[in-house]
């Protein structure tokens, strides 16, 4: 999945992509719909738009009945289980697993910012190309400074998608 | 100056003035005592009033508990009003799940502006095992996020606009974690994220297995969290066997092992919520062996008044007339 993630990684070349895709109503809607289809499938995808997978070692958190971005809460059963459906594991707890398997564990100290409620159903990876996605989440909490910023800077996560931009001519 | 880790040390935290009482035993490093109030399920305080009159001269804080199992009781920031007029200082608890980002940081203002001065912070019990499993879980902020808003709010005078504020908030920040949870080996990492988002003080879930604590709390010391935060350990009495099999078995989150049961089913069965208190001073005495451990959180649901009794016998007696040279 790492090796699939770096295939997408931001460049040029998709936030060219990026900006045709959401510059094009038509091409948006099929876009997202396809995206839904693969994600869907592969991580039980909810169409946050905002995707957390790379940090979350392929396990969607927006699949926790608590949407939790940061980590397993404190009702996972001693078996594994999840505290609201008993039937389903932890989703966290298969995050961490995996990470310890995958050498990626720093991934799951980074601290993960509140999420953009009004992104449900977009491309996350049109946002992701575009760079609003940026700030996400901070390193792992071992090298962060001392205080890190809670509210999002970069301006890229401010910006209202690209039609409205008019960056279409790009 | 700052950690290279990324952590204001306690000692600089400790420089500024105490945000509580609590904040201030904790500083001076005497052994804290915390305990916890449900508010009542109809519209009246004086279950409040009582409990508090019962707790206020054997405890630093107390917490007032927010839909504490998805249940609907008086809110948290009233509770902790009346704690307040009878002398006793209040933790205000405040859950995500009921509230979006706006409504938790308006709670969290009101609760400064009204001199509530300590906050945990937590991300609530679904509402699927509560007594309102129609109602929409809300979730919006998780508990790391709600530290991270409310130490922002205070110390950048930041609301999560960005906004910035005149009068910024003053509280002790706390929060709480589950050392019995799977995966066990990352619950100390997990606390050390809660840390770094500007949590200071740590309430646990209840210890009823002191072996699987004290690793946890190894951990905790290796991270250098007990340097960085202050940790209370989580613990309550037995009230009987009912009550204990409930939690053993429907408890989210609740680990009971089997030897505890078992030694509560050995004693007759009307001396089971007498044990139960013994147990729990004794777990009292153990936990405070521990190194890092700077206090005890005492839950006992609607068994506020075995509170002193248990205190006594674990060698914490009066803590705020003996405080005060009485």
């Amino acid at each position: 999945m790492h090796a699939m993630h770096r295939i997408l990684e931001q460049n040029r070349l998709w936030y060219s992509v990026a900006v045709l895709i959401e510059g094009t109503p038509l091409l948006n809607r099929l876009f997202s719909f396809g995206e839904r289809l693969v994600k869907e499938r592969l991580f039980g995808c909810r169409m946050c738009g905002q995707c957390a997978l790379p940090a979350t070692a392929y396990a969607c958190p927006m699949t926790c009945p608590k949407q939790l971005r940061n980590g397993p809460c404190g009702g996972v059963g001693t078996d594994g289980s999840c505290e609201v459906y008993p039937g389903l594991r932890c989703v966290w707890l298969m995050a961490y697993e995996r990470a310890a398997a995958d050498d990626r564990i720093g991934d799951m100290r980074r601290l993960q910012r509140p999420i953009d409620q009004r992104k449900w159903g977009q491309s996350s990876w049109v946002n992701y190309w575009l760079g609003r996605d940026d700030d996400l989440w901070t390193a792992d909490y071992h090298e962060l400074e001392p205080v890190p910023v809670l509210a999002v800077t970069s301006d890229a996560a401010h910006k209202p998608p690209v039609h409205e931009r008019e960056l279409v001519r790009a | 100056m700052p950690d290279p880790n990324g952590f204001v040390h306690l000692k600089e935290a400790d420089l500024g003035p105490a945000r509580s009482h609590l904040h201030a035993t904790l500083q001076r490093g005497r052994f804290a005592v915390t305990a916890e109030i449900g508010p009542p399920r109809s519209a009246t305080i004086a279950p409040i009033r009582r409990k508090a009159k019962v707790l206020r001269d054997w405890i630093d804080a107390a917490n007032v508990t927010d839909g504490q199992s998805a249940v609907v009781r008086m809110s948290s920031w009233a509770g902790c009003l009346v704690a307040m007029q009878e002398g006793l200082e209040p933790v205000m608890q405040l859950q995500c799940r009921d509230r979006n980002r706006i409504a938790l940081q308006a709670d969290l203002l009101g609760a400064s502006a009204l001199s509530i001065p300590n906050v945990l912070l937590l991300t609530g019990d679904h509402p699927r095992f509560g007594d309102q499993p129609d109602a929409k879980p809300v979730f919006d902020l998780d508990s790391i996020q709600l530290i991270w808003t409310a130490r922002e709010m205070r110390d950048r005078h930041r609301l999560l606009s960005g906004r910035e504020m005149k009068q910024p908030p003053s509280w002790f920040i706390g929060a709480v974690e589950n050392p019995f949870a799977p995966p066990l080996a990352w619950r100390a990492e997990r606390l050390g994220k809660k840390v770094a988002a500007g949590a200071q003080f740590i309430q646990t879930q209840f210890i009823f297995d002191v072996p699987i604590f004290a690793r946890w709390m190894e951990q905790v010391r290796d991270l250098g969290l007990d340097r960085k935060c202050w940790i209370l350990a989580g613990v309550g009495p037995v009230k009987s066997l009912r009550a204990v099999e409930h939690m053993q078995r429907d408890v989210p989150g609740m680990y009971v092992p089997d030897s505890v049961v078992q030694r509560l089913r050995g004693v007759p069965s009307d001396r089971v919520h007498e044990e139960g208190k013994v147990l729990c001073a004794e777990i009292i005495q153990q936990v405070r062996e521990i190194p890092g451990v700077a206090g005890v959180h005492i839950m006992a649901f609607s068994w506020e008044e075995s509170i002193p009794e248990i205190l006594e016998r674990a060698g914490l007696g009066a803590r705020r007339l003996s405080a005060m040279g009485h």
